[in-house]
């Protein structure tokens, strides 16, 4: 994968959305396409309680990404320098072998233009020092920007505390 | 770090600068950042906005207080300043009311032409026969101001149908209105939500302090007729009967006293009534409640164990809109008597007075005022009904004033951002009692639906196209916040800053709007407190303290604005009105046979009822759904994901999808507010979904005669299969 990783504490997510709406806002997906979604799972029953969660699912920007293998125009790459992978418009001819190939499904189909577009981890603002709009402006903070080590190591951390908590 | 990481807002000024950048065409752009307030919704989120020319390229919550977060209404800003389908100049109504025939008119003629109407309304009937409406907010002394020189003592607002029987409650209890005590979320280890769903119906400060609240390993009680969002972040979910709310909080009562699970100090020190209330919830016990309720008993006592952990730093929230049931007063009245044996007054993670300029040693600000004329309100509230707080009264209350033109007529209503046919229930009922005014004007930044039905619309630029003039936010860090715009409007509409001192001025009463721009209006409410406009620039707010203001909570003498000076547990207002303090709780008829009962409430990514026909909104919820229980939808023949007939007493129906789950009451229905709407410029939303509202006949006559608001949630509905003949 590209060398950053967005992560999400599931238990902090709220389901509002607020991600889906600044991608969506940032970037003219086009209608029903988004680059970023919040999978609602329930209400269903965990051991006779009714539990609900949400699930936010983008880009893996994977390291030998399916999606540029597919591609037979070149639109579909992947930059060098990071990893991130995006389409780039003026080369799509909308052939959709992209999403065929993904086996998450993740570039979305823009009815307007017919052609594919992707989540790009915000690379303008990557750019710029910032981080992508959903991160960014995610309501609860449940999203974090990092890399895959950083968030091995959170991630041991709260695990290492909460094995120790009294 | 590569990449900025810093939780502090870069350092840029609320002032234009030449970035050095190049636009496509290699010349340099102008962009700006500003700070303002979000008005996507009532919370007035504080936002930084980019924008670059006249279009805003960025929003994003106020990095000071939110740490950049924005929800999903917030991210809709840009598209809703870019959207057609809404006003673009004044209209004047060229057909029949509701018709839809509109003729454009200048900001000259149309505010002459209303200006000129209420003279006549004023000289003919008193000024008193003038309504002024809006839907709440911190800039109501400006409509206020203009009601009451106009000679009319009657201005209202949408709280009938939202905080009424808690603000009446908190009074009652407290001496204080409902917004006379706040709650320290984030450092609470319990809080006690009924039917509060705060994680839908969001307030990013809130839901970020109880999100912090559970990763500290608080505990989160929630009550509800279904299975929310906020439910599944709850560490004690109970589904409860629809209409039972008041009796569970009795039985709550009922065992904190048996387990002696209160403050006793506090309530001997600041409470009076608690003998009285010993013995009233004597028999609504756990058991008993486990019957009524639908609640298990063990799960009731095994609550209150965990709170008599968890105090004083537990938060019963008291309802905000609690207008549900007939006894949703006396049920509000129970979680503020909650509070109160918690002894969590003034106490971290508990609840505290808002604090104010006066309480950091610092001047306020000027606010626009003209006093109420000495004449009783049209509604009664606080002649016929003394215990109603006079403030804005009961808009439901009004129709009948204008029905019968007693206790004198009321023949203009002028609703600025409130939409009494989406607001209030049964808008054909609405439509007969409107009909004896000569004047309705709508003043709003999109069309709601009493707009579309009134006489004028003067269209008021949306948030991201005005400034506003400065307001004070009490709480722990009391702070001094505005609206500045980020861009100009972009079609013909006005500030209200600029509509109401327009009217003012043709109306003869512009001294008390003493100030031609916005500008001047900041310097004059700024003069007596030291501080410049330009002290906004650095964080889009004054901070009146740098550090929470507290008081002493061995001396709150004098803070309970009671006749007592004390909470009161037996009101003595309540008891001079005749009304009951602690009245027996009444066991609400299960619907009859066929029928069930109609549960409204919101959804994350819209606002109410004025974001239905938003570009992006309506593209993510174009309409609603219904919610029934999946045992009441077997019998029924329904799956979900089917179509169902919805219908109300008075034939109102419409076909939605079901949505059929084991997490709804199967007393119960439910669907989210503000859809089915009858603008037919909102093509987005014209006609998508179904309207609650109108399924609700004959509420406007359902209202709490003790706490005043309408008994939202006491209709009922038939739901069947759509078949082939449903529209």
């Amino acid at each position: 994968m590209s060398k950053y990783y967005i992560t999400q504490n599931i238990k902090n997510c709220i389901g509002c959305r607020a991600c889906e709406a600044h991608c969506k806002s940032k970037n003219d997906a086009g209608e029903g396409a988004y680059f970023c979604k919040i999978m609602t799972v329930g209400p269903r029953e965990i051991n006779g309680r009714p539990a609900m969660d949400f699930v936010y699912m983008s880009c893996f920007h994977c390291e030998k990404p399916w999606c540029v293998e597919a591609c037979p125009t070149g639109a579909m790459q992947r930059r060098d320098t990071d990893g991130i992978v995006f389409v780039n418009q003026d080369l799509c001819v909308g052939c959709k072998a992209c999403m065929t190939a993904c086996p998450w499904c993740v570039p979305q189909w823009n009815p307007r233009t017919g052609k594919v577009a992707k989540c790009d981890l915000c690379m303008d603002r990557l750019d710029q020092g910032l981080k992508p709009a959903c991160v960014t402006k995610c309501v609860t903070g449940c999203l974090q920007l990092t890399t895959p080590s950083q968030a091995s190591e959170a991630r041991r951390q709260e695990v290492a505390e909460q094995m120790l908590r009294p | 770090m590569w990449y900025a990481s810093s939780p502090a807002a870069p350092a840029m000024l609320a002032c234009e600068y030449v970035a050095n950048q190049k636009n496509k065409h290699g010349g340099r752009s102008m962009k700006k950042s500003v700070y303002t307030m979000c008005g996507m919704c009532t919370v007035r989120c504080p936002i930084r906005v980019e924008s670059e020319g006249n279009r805003v390229t960025w929003m994003e919550g106020n990095q000071h207080l939110l740490g950049g977060a924005l929800c999903a209404r917030g991210a809709a800003g840009i598209a809703l300043r870019e959207d057609t389908q809404r006003p673009q100049h004044p209209l004047i109504r060229d057909g029949e009311r509701g018709e839809g025939k509109w003729r454009k008119a200048s900001w000259e003629e149309a505010l002459d032409y209303v200006a000129g109407k209420l003279k006549e309304i004023k000289s003919t009937y008193g000024g008193e026969s003038i309504v002024i409406s809006s839907r709440g907010g911190p800039w109501q002394g400006m409509y206020k101001t203009l009601c009451h020189a106009l000679g009319s003592p009657n201005y209202t607002n949408h709280d009938n149908t939202c905080g009424r029987n808690t603000h009446h409650a908190s009074l009652s209890i407290n001496g204080v209105g409902r917004k006379g005590l706040q709650y320290d979320y984030k450092n609470a280890r319990h809080l006690v939500l009924f039917g509060r769903n705060l994680f839908t119906s969001l307030l990013i400060a809130e839901d970020r302090g109880v999100i912090e609240m559970l990763n500290r390993g608080g505990r989160l009680t929630y009550v509800d007729v279904r299975f929310t969002k906020t439910a599944s972040k709850a560490s004690r979910f109970m589904l409860v009967r629809p209409g039972t709310d008041y009796g569970l909080a009795l039985a709550m009562i009922h065992q904190i006293i048996k387990d002696n699970a209160y403050d006793a100090e506090f309530v001997d020190r600041y409470v009076t009534g608690f003998n009285e209330l010993c013995s009233f919830v004597e028999q609504y016990s756990p058991a008993w409640a486990a019957q009524e309720c639908g609640v298990e008993e063990q799960s009731i006592i095994d609550f209150v164990r965990e709170i008599n952990e968890d105090r004083p730093r537990v938060i019963f929230h008291p309802g905000w809109n609690l207008s549900r049931y007939n006894d949703s007063f006396y049920a509000s009245r129970a979680l503020h008597i909650l509070n109160a044996l918690m002894g969590s007054i003034e106490h971290e993670g508990g609840l505290f007075f808002p604090k104010g300029p006066g309480d950091c040693g610092v001047k306020g600000i000027k606010t626009l005022d003209c006093p109420k004329p000495d004449i009783p309100r049209a509604d009664g509230c606080g002649t016929e009904y003394p215990y109603f707080e006079k403030g804005p009264g009961l808009a439901h209350l009004l129709f009948e004033a204008m029905k019968t033109g007693k206790p004198y007529p009321i023949k203009a209503w002028i609703a600025t951002r409130h939409d009494p046919f989406t607001c209030m229930p049964d808008p054909a009922k609405q439509k007969e009692y409107f009909a004896n005014c000569d004047l309705l004007v709508s003043i709003d930044a999109h069309y709601s639906e009493f707009g579309w039905y009134s006489d004028v619309i003067l269209p008021e630029s949306m948030f991201l196209e005005r400034d506003n003039h400065i307001v004070v936010q009490k709480g722990l860090k009391p702070r001094l916040a505005l609206r500045r715009r980020p861009v100009d409007p972009k079609f013909d509409t006005k500030p209200n800053w600029y509509i109401f001192r327009e009217l003012a001025v043709r109306l003869g009463v512009g001294e008390y709007f003493p100030y031609e721009t916005i500008e001047e209006l900041w310097q004059w409410q700024l003069e007596p407190t030291g501080f410049k406009i330009e002290d906004f620039d650095e964080k889009g707010f004054i901070e009146l303290s740098s550090k929470p203001v507290w008081f002493d909570r061995d001396k709150l003498e004098g803070k309970f604005k009671t006749p007592s000076g004390k909470i009161e547990i037996i009101s003595e207002m309540l008891t001079k009105a005749g009304l009951d303090s602690l009245k027996p709780y009444e066991s609400p008829a299960a619907p009859k046979q066929g029928k069930f009962r109609l549960v409204y409430g919101r959804c994350a990514v819209h606002t109410h009822s004025h974001t239905q026909n938003n570009p992006l909104l309506s593209e993510m919820v174009p309409e609603n759904n219904i919610w029934i229980n999946s045992a009441k939808a077997a019998e029924l023949g329904i799956k979900n994901g089917d179509y169902v007939h919805v219908q109300g007493a008075n034939g109102y129906g419409g076909t939605i999808q079901a949505f059929v789950t084991d997490y709804i009451h199967p007393e119960a229905v439910f669907m989210r507010h503000g859809f089915g709407r009858e603008v037919p410029l909102q093509t987005r939303a014209y006609r998508r979904g179904l309207s609650d509202q109108r399924l609700m006949s004959g509420l406007l006559d359902v209202w709490d005669r003790s706490g005043g608001a309408i008994s939202l949630c006491e209709a009922q509905v038939t739901v069947r299969p759509a078949n082939g003949s449903d529209a």
